[in-house]
């Protein structure tokens, strides 16, 4: 394992021997992950090892009751021990998040250009119609059809895929450096799933964004990521290149992962092209 | 082991609705929203005219005769007058009839005439439904401001000292009976400490303002009579304030448990993620959720709370419509209770009509389907 001088040269968002516990019970136990600008970094484990709360304790949107130790560090500061205002200010503008389930994770009753822009006018203080013209470019790059129409429609008019993509413009408006993605394809369709990824790939090749993605699937993780980290009982048990853990893993527990996918997975695809090279 | 694989083209499925995007945009998003209401308010009258049957089938199966309470004793001993006076209140005709001629009167705004005040029954009414009106509309106010306010204080500190003090607050305000309520608090603040006016809508010796609403304190203020204005305010409170008892402790319980759900939605997390202040995540995402179940449970609560006038009516002295009913009822004027209860049923009628339209404002999932 690095140390954390070292990460903290080149990372653009460190943790450091970050430990969590919720009521006394030890949800993490130590974890050091380094994101690099232009880099997605995957989380993979099973439930239950500590990945959704290693990406929650970032934006300090844990649980009631829970309690830190160690260091999350974005250019300089340390995310844990900031004051909740300027804790409000990195949410959102340095580190922004999307969520599991895009069904829920957008307000049903306000517009989605509502929901793009009202973050932009907060954290970037922009006007009125600046956010708006700023949101439809959003959703343009992000692939939505017909982006000055759909700002004022609502999500419940958008298919899933479609509304991961507007969660995903809603995390990107005000430029973050970091985006944590918690499972961001595991309550879609599998042929969705493909153009999220490929998306999110993309994004962070264009923007240099660096990407946490958390995800319990080993082949979305093959498909996008850089780097990988295996979590097991609130702990990182191996780290390293995506094609180095994937193909020659060292430790026992990821071994186990990867031979409880079904075999040759590659084969029953869709029919498209069975790639692991860079979707770019 | 391997990779999902990314297909080439950028599909995903859902090209949301393509067609209704472009050609008929805005204006099609807009006149769901006037069919719904059409469509609400067509409901409306024909339940009205439910109402008026109901309320005229229930008047005239309740046991006793209405001549026997109106006429005087020696009277009611001679056929010929009683014969005489139920064919001039038209009681003789068979009972259709007597609908038909009842609600062709209503559509012109003829209720028939008291057999009590030998009033018509519509004069009657304008000059006490307004004085329900006005108590029946202060509680509701004090019990949507007050309940929704305690609620959301109750769920944001929940478990601590606030939050159980209020439960056991909203629980003493749900169990007590309002006309006890009513008693002690006649008793306590105007009998011992005098701090409150007595019975009646304003002070007695005051010339009640010029008649728009009929509300007092509306019309006083119409008028800038600001002393009568403020008597009119002072009578007013209490008796609102002992009304509203129940729907406060009621809403708070409501609106505390729909604010926790709320709370614990992915887009209230999504939003803490982006940075919003707490006041914008509070009002803009946590209450325009909550507000649904809310605004379910104060327009019934505006039900009990009419029927609750009836009581608290009587124990200050308003004159006001419970008061009327239950001297018509008592009687047996037919008409009268007729007239209360159409009167009743459509303001029931018209809350829940500004209920369902208020959905329709929160939520764009009602509006646009």
């Amino acid at each position: 394992m690095e140390t954390a001088g070292e990460t903290s040269a080149n990372g653009v968002l460190t943790i450091s021997d970050l430990t969590v516990a919720i009521h006394g019970k030890e949800i993490l136990r130590g974890v050091d992950i380094a994101l690099r600008p232009g880099q997605v970094h995957g989380l993979a484990g099973e439930s239950g090892s500590g990945k959704t709360m290693t990406g929650l304790a970032v934006l300090g949107l844990l649980p009631h009751g829970a309690r830190t130790t160690g260091r999350i560090e974005l250019a300089g500061r340390d995310l844990l021990s900031l004051p909740a205002k300027e804790l409000n200010a990195v949410r959102g503008a340095e580190v922004a998040m999307v969520f599991q389930d895009p069904a829920t994770s957008l307000h049903p009753m306000l517009s989605v250009g509502r929901q793009l822009t009202e973050h932009m006018r907060h954290h970037l203080r922009l006007g009125r119609r600046e956010a708006r013209e700023r949101a439809i470019d959003l959703m343009r790059k992000v692939r939505i059809p017909g982006p000055e129409e759909a700002i004022d429609r609502y999500p419940h008019q958008f298919s899933g895929g479609m509304r991961q993509r507007i969660a995903i413009a809603v995390a990107l408006a005000c430029s973050p450096k970091v985006l944590i993605a918690d499972e961001p394809t595991t309550a879609l369709d599998v042929t969705v799933q493909a153009g999220i990824l490929r998306l999110l790939r993309g994004l962070c090749d264009d923007l240099g964004l660096a990407v946490l993605l958390v995800t319990h699937d080993l082949g979305v993780m093959s498909a996008v990521a850089d780097e990988v980290s295996v979590m097991k009982d609130g702990l990182v048990v191996e780290t390293g290149p995506r094609g180095q853990v994937l193909r020659e893993p060292r430790h026992a527990y990821t071994r186990a992962l990867l031979d409880a996918l079904p075999e040759n997975a590659g084969a029953e695809t869709t029919g498209t092209e069975p790639s692991e090279g860079e979707p770019a | 082991m391997s990779p999902t694989s990314v297909p080439s083209k950028d599909q995903d499925g859902g090209a949301a609705l393509p067609s209704e995007n472009t050609r008929r945009g805005r204006a099609a998003r807009r006149r769901p929203f006037v069919r719904f209401l059409v469509r609400r308010i067509v409901t409306a009258l024909l339940l009205a005219l439910g109402i008026t049957l109901v309320t005229f089938l229930l008047t005239n199966l309740v046991p006793g005769d209405p001549a026997a309470a109106n006429l005087g004793q020696r009277a009611i001993g001679d056929p010929a007058i009683v014969a005489q006076w139920r064919a001039d209140h038209g009681l003789d005709k068979p009972l259709p009839e007597q609908y038909l001629i009842h609600l062709s009167g209503v559509l012109r705004g003829d209720f028939g005439q008291s057999q009590q005040s030998h009033r018509p029954v519509a004069d009657d009414l304008a000059e006490f439904v307004p004085a329900t009106l006005e108590l029946a509309g202060a509680a509701i106010l004090i019990s949507l401001v007050l309940g929704v306010a305690f609620g959301v204080v109750a769920a944001l500190r929940r478990d601590r000292l606030s939050d159980h003090i209020l439960r056991v607050t909203s629980l003493f305000g749900i169990s007590v009976p309002t006309f006890w309520l009513a008693l002690v608090a006649f008793y306590v603040f105007f009998y011992r400490l005098q701090i409150t006016p007595g019975s009646g809508r304003i002070d007695p010796g005051m010339t009640p303002p010029p008649h728009v609403t009929g509300l007092y304190t509306i019309d006083a203020a119409l008028s800038g009579q600001w002393d009568v204005f403020a008597s009119a305010a002072g009578h007013l409170v209490t008796p609102a304030l002992v009304l509203a008892l129940y729907t406060i402790g009621l809403l708070t319980r409501f609106t505390r448990s729909a604010v926790l759900e709320v709370l614990g939605q992915d887009y209230v997390r999504a939003a803490r993620a982006k940075g919003l202040p707490a006041r914008v995540i509070l009002f803009r995402y946590v209450l325009r959720s909550a507000l649904v179940p809310v605004i379910t449970v104060a327009g019934l609560a505006f039900g009990s709370l009419l029927s609750g006038t009836v009581l608290v009516e009587a124990i200050f002295a308003w004159p006001g419509i419970g008061q009327y009913a239950y001297k018509s009822a008592t009687s047996l004027d037919l008409p009268a209770v007729m007239g209360v209860g159409l009167v009743v049923g459509v303001v029931y009628l018209v809350i829940n009509l500004i209920v369902d339209v208020l959905y329709g404002v929160i939520d764009p999932r009602v509006r646009i389907s």
